[in-house]
């Protein structure tokens, strides 16, 4: 696992999106070969999705050739609804950048039948051949997309019923009124994320630095979810300097030795497969 | 409809009261949600336009035009008039309009009124919503440019109007007088017919108003003009902008600054701005030179740009065209840009209650819109997503 510590969120981001780009741009993909990118809503990755447009818009990558899995939908939240992430997404990202809309896919929370969405979701990331880099933000409670803790670490796609916690957190975003919150969600599980080539994970500011501490210097525990990824072959985690307040110094002093090692990852000059192996 | 959808970009498009920058969308004569053509039918553009960082707005809506380039509605040839007429105003970012009939000898009304049918909008010219009967159930003492000897009165009520008129199906705004026996009435069944009712060219106290609006008036037709002036003891028609016995009340204001000083126009937008409504009150002469022209049954003469009935100094109608009327507004009130484009688009299209067809720019609304660069310079006026005229 890599921890890369950057400065603020600022500097996450544009880290973030930076390894994106340089993802796809070396993944070398064209029709017959997509990039198949997993993807997060909420404020963390608001700001990587900035960049992401602005290196688009400045020519430095395509989306032409991508595909893109959510994490997770509300269940029964109109589409339009601001907190919905169809609207997140599409507002944030997709309508800025030259994906097709074929190659977009959100797990519908307004479907009929939510367990075939789940199921039927599982399947197109099977036919679109995995996923080469999923991205992820991360709850206080350490959660991962609403992996809620105590979820299992083998999990996959499901209707998941959201922690009271998770609802009190986001009353803000439905007036305050913690009974518009919806009660449920259609998440990716644990096991779904786990099996990406890669995954990376965003952590910023000190209401995430405990979970941060759970996530990686504790033992892979259900109820921080976030903690399953210490066994992934390629995790990336991405801090800034307030998410890192709960770790031992140690921790941080070894993570930042390695920091030229990080900053190659996205330099333009060095292929990511060479410094792969590199830790 | 050929289905093609449209994508303009680089575009600040005027949504919700204000410019956002943002993509806009249009296919078969609507505006589009692009995020349900999006996720929904997985499908892109068909054509892409660059606006250049332009502005696109609501196309204008005049609910008080006479005539112009020439033409009158009232006199001559009307169905003429209403063609050059519907097609000159295009470049003035008007879309849709009420061609405006001003008093006239009752088989005249009889003769044009069957012409002016509502229409489409389209290359050929802006869309005719109906027409405004201006007149002749007006108060003499204040016929401003309309011939005394045609007003009349509503003296036998609603069927008066009926006599008078011939067939009404085409009439959608009637200004009148208030202040006569017989005007509930009057009111309340043009209401019924879903003709608006506005008050004007009317010696009306704000109690005639008030229980004119409580009937179902909601227009008064160019605030200022053809009434009583403002009074403190009785503050007349004007006074319903800050009544308490009616909620919104739409007025017409001619933003020419001729025929409202600035000042009157900052008392009006500060007093009631939801109501303003931007019109021209435009006669034959918008669009053309200096000398004589006609307006209804009167010879009219324009001296410095301002129309004046011949012979007098009695001001009889307006030359500036919408958008003009949208500038000058701007800089006489200091309001914002958006809010004089949406009294030239949203507020007409409240009165009339056809804000859900036209006057906006949000989804499933009619493809009407005006494309101004930052100069407020008009670039090209669309009708029904089809581009109907370019400068």
């Amino acid at each position: 696992m890599r921890l890369v510590i950057l400065d603020d969120s600022k500097g996450v981001a544009e880290w973030a999106a930076k390894y994106v780009i340089k993802r796809i741009n070396e993944f070398n993909a064209g029709p017959n070969k997509y990039f198949v990118l997993g993807l997060p809503t909420g404020s963390t990755p608001l700001g990587m999705y900035q960049k992401l447009i602005e290196f688009y818009k400045a020519g430095k990558v395509s989306f032409k050739y991508v595909k893109t899995f959510n994490m997770d939908e509300y269940v029964g939240l109109p589409r339009s609804h601001p907190e919905s992430y169809h609207y997140f997404m599409w507002n944030n990202l997709f309508k800025h950048i030259d994906i097709e809309p074929d190659n977009v896919h959100i797990l519908d929370g307004n479907a009929d039948d939510l367990s075939t969405e789940c199921l039927d979701y599982e399947k197109k990331i099977k036919e679109a051949g995995g996923i080469e880099l999923f991205i992820g933000g991360i709850g206080p409670d350490g959660h991962i997309a609403f992996n809620e803790p105590g979820s299992s670490l083998v999990s996959r796609t499901r209707v998941k019923t959201l922690a009271q916690d998770t609802l009190e957190a986001n009353a803000r975003f439905f007036g305050n009124d913690i009974s518009k919150v919806p009660k449920q969600a259609l998440t990716v599980g644990v096991g779904t994320v786990m099996d990406a080539k890669e995954v990376m994970i965003l952590i910023t500011g000190t209401h995430k630095a405990f979970a941060l501490y759970k996530a990686i210097e504790e033992g892979v525990n259900h109820m921080w979810t976030v903690s399953a990824f210490q066994q992934h072959p390629h995790t990336l985690m991405i801090c800034d300097e307030d998410a890192t307040l709960e770790l031992k110094v140690k921790t941080v002093k070894y993570f930042k030795a390695l920091s030229n090692v990080h900053h190659k990852l996205i330099e333009e000059t060095n292929p990511i497969e060479q410094t792969r192996y590199i830790h | 409809m050929s289905g093609q959808l449209i994508q303009f970009v680089n575009c600040k498009i005027l949504r919700d009261h204000k410019f956002i920058l943002d993509d806009f969308w249009v296919r078969d004569g609507k505006i589009v949600d692009p995020e349900k053509v999006f996720f929904d039918e997985k499908i892109k553009a068909d054509k892409q336009v660059d606006c250049h960082g332009n502005l696109i707005v609501p196309g204008f809506i005049d609910l008080q035009i006479n005539g112009g380039f020439g033409y009158d509605f009232s006199t001559g040839d009307t169905k003429k008039a209403l063609d050059v007429v519907s097609k000159g105003i295009l470049a003035h970012g008007v879309t849709s309009f009420c061609p405006t009939v001003v008093t006239s000898p009752i088989e005249v009304y009889h003769k044009i009124l069957p012409l002016i049918r509502k229409k489409k909008g389209g290359k050929h010219g802006a869309a005719i919503l109906g027409c405004h009967c201006e007149g002749p159930f007006i108060n003499v003492a204040k016929n401003g440019a309309h011939p005394p000897e045609c007003i009349l009165e509503y003296t036998d009520g609603f069927k008066s109007i009926e006599e008078t008129y011939g067939d009404i199906e085409n009439i959608n705004i009637c200004t009148l007088a208030p202040e006569f026996n017989n005007s509930e009435e009057v009111i309340k069944e043009l209401k019924k017919k879903n003709i608006v009712v506005s008050l004007g060219h009317s010696k009306a106290n704000l109690k005639d108003g008030e229980e004119a609006v409580k009937n179902g008036a909601t227009l008064i037709t160019h605030l200022f003009n053809a009434m009583l002036p403002f009074h403190h003891r009785d503050p007349g028609l004007v006074g319903l902008l800050a009544s308490d016995k009616c909620d919104t009340i739409y007025f017409g204001i001619i933003a020419d600054n001729i025929h409202t000083h600035p000042a009157a126009q900052r008392i009006a937008y500060r007093v009631c701005p939801k109501g303003l409504i931007l019109v021209t009150d435009a006669i034959s002469a918008l669009g053309l030179n200096e000398g004589s022209h006609s307006i209804g049954q009167l010879k009219i003469e324009i001296r410095n740009k301002m129309a004046f009935i011949a012979g007098t100094n009695t001001l009889c109608g307006s030359m500036a065209c919408l958008l003009e009327c949208v500038r000058l507004f701007v800089e006489a009130t200091g309001c914002t840009r958006e809010y004089a484009f949406e009294a030239a688009s949203l507020h007409p299209a409240k009165v009339l209650g056809i804000e859900n067809q036209k006057g906006t720019l949000n989804f499933d609304s009619e493809a009407d819109f005006v494309i101004l660069d930052s100069d407020l310079n008009l670039v090209s006026t669309w009708i029904a997503g089809e581009c109907v005229y370019e400068n």
